[in-house]
């Protein structure tokens, strides 16, 4: 067959070749992202919402976020085990941006004993950024006796700088 | 004063951009060759102006002067030189007066080339020039001031503006806040400029093509022209992201070095794009076609840059990047928005035109293969995207956020880039215009028979793993062809100019650099792919706490802990340092020293892993804690990262490439040679691109 550029009329079954070609991919791709989303999406809950969830959050991989409040960090070097308390923080941008920013939000959650809280329970090197009116983000499961056991925790501290500072993300 | 003068600079920037915008659009449709030459002036001279700008943020930054809030946050009397004047991309003020800076040295650059060829698409590249530098030296200007001060007004109160406020007095603080120490580093100090380079010089071929829309010349030209800036930016692009992975391997301490984080996603989209660009610019300039789909690369690529940088400068994503909350979100969104739409409506405008010159017939022909690549690359590119915005979507129709991690974006773009690598293999053997099973089977059954021998070894020295067998078949299979390939061209050489190995080698690609430089791309890739199949399929870890004296295991290693040090560093550190000797089946290879320094003026620490490196494998040892007397001993935690060094290794390898692809020619008109109008077969199509 020889090729030329202007010689060639499009032929109908060559385009349905290449049509249903293009679409086995993208349906394959599209599979792909349907299955790996519905294997690892996780809700991302504040911790009223964990609170009022209740039971039916035990066992299912969440993520949460909340103030840490510093004179709950407890921490066995020994053993590589931390437990600490976080306070209830606004999941929404907007709200926190009303409140007086991310750093004032925080510290309001830490000084006030109403809100809630939960227990968190990591096992695990103790992240350099866990201090008081850190806002963690963790992710892992609740188990029978209500206290959050997080996989990885992810810490930011608004206050300091302004810069990136990407945190010890701690594979689970 | 040298803020002022700086802000002044700043402003007449905008001003010559904006008088620039409208003297080229003026002159391009009044056909005025004098008009067009004043807004090249006029872009000329942004360059000195912002140059300007740029040494006033740094002569505020090495002299100290904390009355500027950017100065106040960014460094301090400890930094170092060096470091006080790369803050100048610490911050988010300054790293877009950076990107300014960048966009107006390669623009001024680019109107300097000689436009005999292409003299109706200058007013245009000057014009989509100016106005991305209008958006960013805007924001600088009205939301991002790098050089507001602090000052105290009279009613006692302390204020944060661009001018004394009536009855106000300077307030300068003692010191600053300082440079995060995480980002103290050299990987660091250059990782954000190669990213900017590489966003910044992708603006230049969006110009180009910009320019071919509304001109109507929708010839190749403009792929011709800006195929090396598309190279470079790509070059750099990839340049950033492996320092940046390095970086988070030596510094953050999970023995990790990518985490798919928002950030990440956002500076890798550019770089997926524009991959599948250079791959689908080349079948344009053969045959003729995917004109269209060259346009929405270059515009998709553009929008993703804007976004890129946006993201990394901003706070709309939960991510391990914590950010400050700015005004500027919108506006970005805005600019995306406007951008990309005035884009697709000139293509559109053009649709007819850009129809392509011939017809694809054979599904394994070479064009066929390379719209697989590029089929293979969006789809990256949309799980990434998706999983980006997912939170955001989800949340708009459920009202809940869910978001999805790392184990997403693994398992569904490890089977797309499985099929990339295969694709790398198969792709150059096959022909233009047409190849059948057969003749690619011929030309790829001699390294598909030696690759197999790679997993059989594998196997034999214990690898059960399967996912892992097949991509170690994988990538010898494709470095068996690569290879098999640069050996037929250099025996060809041999035998017709009898050359011998080295000149035949030195000839061959230096001839044909795009195709051999994106032969040792592929290579690096291959080796890339070595390390990275190492670290996520084979990483062990263990962590325990020992006395001195004591001693820990992970597989066939075996550290013992000699001792601790603790001490203060001139440069406001505490160090503590411990001494590790390392084994291995009972010998003795050397000592590691994982330590922590804390900083006392921002009061963090930070978590410096001892690292023994090998090509086999790499020992990551780090100081996780420790009692002050003694007693106890101390905790460590151990990575042992199999062929991770490959993943560097094969990072130099690809830049390699990357320069040899984009090495400018001796005179790149005469080389160029348009294939077709004939029968090819399958080698001589290859010696003709």
């Amino acid at each position: 067959m020889a090729l030329t550029e202007s010689s060639v009329k499009p032929a109908p079954r060559n385009r349905a070749k290449f049509f249903i070609g293009g679409l086995l991919i993208i349906a394959a791709i599209v599979y792909l992202i349907f299955t790996s989303t519905q294997a690892s999406a996780q809700y991302f809950l504040t911790v009223d919402e964990l609170n009022q969830k209740g039971v039916d959050v035990n066992g299912r991989e969440i993520r949460v976020s909340g103030a840490v409040i510093g004179d709950t960090i407890q921490y066995d070097a020994q053993n590589l085990k931390l437990t600490f308390e976080v306070a209830h923080v606004p999941g929404d941008n907007a709200v926190i941006e009303a409140q007086g920013g991310l750093a004032e939000v925080l510290h309001q959650a830490v000084i006030d004993p109403t809100r809630s809280r939960i227990k968190v329970e990591y096992n695990g090197v103790m992240p350099d950024l866990l201090r008081n009116e850190a806002q963690a983000i963790m992710t892992g499961r609740m188990n029978e006796n209500g206290v959050f056991v997080a996989q990885e925790l992810l810490l930011k501290c608004p206050t300091k700088y302004e810069e990136a500072v990407p945190e010890q993300a701690e594979g689970g | 004063m040298v803020s002022n003068f700086g802000f002044g600079a700043l402003v007449i920037t905008l001003v010559v951009s904006i008088y620039g915008i409208f003297a080229a659009v003026y002159g391009a449709r009044k056909n005025s060759l004098a008009w067009v030459e004043s807004a090249r002036k006029a872009m000329l001279l942004t360059f000195p102006l912002i140059t300007l700008v740029a040494l006033s943020i740094i002569f505020l930054l090495v002299n100290g002067d904390y009355q500027v809030q950017y100065v106040y946050n960014v460094t301090s009397s400890t930094m170092p030189m060096y470091l006080k004047v790369t803050a100048l991309w610490g911050g988010q003020a300054g790293s877009l007066i950076f990107w300014s800076w960048l966009l107006a040295s390669f623009a001024s650059a680019v109107t300097l080339r000689k436009w005999q060829r292409d003299r109706e698409f200058l007013p245009w590249v000057i014009v989509v020039s100016l106005v991305t530098l209008v958006f960013f030296v805007g924001m600088s200007i009205f939301f991002e001031n790098p050089f507001v001060r602090f000052w105290q007004t009279a009613g006692g109160s302390e204020a944060v503006a661009m001018f004394q406020p009536a009855g106000a007095t300077p307030l300068v603080p003692f010191d600053g806040r300082g440079l995060n120490p995480l980002l103290r580093h050299p990987g660091m100090v250059i990782h954000p400029p190669m990213l900017y380079l590489g966003f910044v010089s992708f603006v230049i071929p969006f110009a180009f093509a910009i320019a071919a829309l509304i001109t109507g010349r929708t010839d190749d030209r403009w792929i011709r022209v800006t195929r090396r800036w598309a190279l470079v930016a790509w070059l750099f692009l990839s340049l950033g992201l492996v320092l940046g992975s390095r970086w988070a391997y030596d510094v953050l301490g999970w023995g990790g070095y990518w985490a798919w984080d928002p950030v990440e996603i956002a500076a890798f989209m550019p770089w997926l794009s524009g991959t599948a660009f250079l791959h689908s610019v080349m079948i344009q300039e053969k045959r003729g076609l995917f004109k269209r789909w060259n346009m929405v690369l270059i515009i998709l690529t553009y929008s993703l840059v804007i976004f890129g940088t946006f993201l990394t400068r901003s706070g709309v994503l939960s991510s391990v990047h914590a950010f400050s909350q700015s005004a500027i979100g919108p506006l970005f969104f805005g600019y995306i928005g406007v951008t990309f739409a005035i884009s697709l409506a000139l293509l559109l405008q053009r649709w007819n035109v850009l129809r392509s010159e011939g017809e694809m017939h054979s599904l394994l022909s070479r064009e066929a293969l390379f719209l697989l690549n590029n089929l293979l690359f969006m789809g990256i590119l949309v799980v990434c995207f998706w999983g980006v915005l997912f939170p955001l979507i989800s949340e708009l129709f459920t009202g809940q956020k869910v978001t999805v991690g790392p184990p997403f974006y693994e398992r569904s773009t490890g089977p797309l880039f499985a099929g990339l690598l295969l694709l790398m293999g198969v792709a150059p053997l096959s022909a233009w215009g047409h190849s059948t099973v057969k003749t690619l089977g011929k030309a790829m059954w001699k390294p598909f028979l030696v690759s197999l021998a790679i997993p059989i070894l594998a196997y034999v020295l214990g690898v059960r793993h399967f996912a892992a067998l097949l991509a170690f078949w994988l990538c010898a299979f494709v470095a068996f062809i690569t290879l098999y390939e640069y050996y037929r061209g250099v025996a060809a050489r041999m035998r017709r100019f009898e050359e011998n190995v080295f000149t035949a080698l030195w000839n061959l690609a230096g001839r044909n650099r795009r195709r051999y430089g994106g032969y040792i791309i592929h290579i690096g890739v291959v080796l890339m792919a070595l390390g990275i199949i190492g670290i996520e399929l084979f990483q062990t870890e263990t962590q325990g706490t020992i006395p001195p004296g004591g001693q820990m295991a992970l597989g066939d290693y075996n550290i013992t802990f000699d001792k601790l040090d603790i001490f203060d560093t001139a440069d406001g550190r505490n160090v503590a340092r411990a001494v590790v000797s390392v084994e291995r089946d009972g010998k003795y290879l050397g000592q590691l020293y994982p330590r922590r320094d804390y900083y006392y003026d921002s009061q963090q620490p930070m978590t410096i892993p001892g690292v023994r490196s090998t090509m086999e494998d790499d020992l990551y040892v780090l100081l996780v804690d420790w009692e002050p007397i003694s007693s106890t001993g101390v905790t460590f935690k151990i990575y042992h990262n199999p062929l991770v060094n490959w993943l560097w290794f094969g990072g130099f390898v690809f830049i390699f490439g990357t320069l040899v692809a984009s090495w400018p020619d001796k005179d790149p008109e005469t080389v160029r040679i348009r294939s077709t109008k004939r029968k090819l077969s399958p080698s001589e199509a290859q010696s003709a691109d």
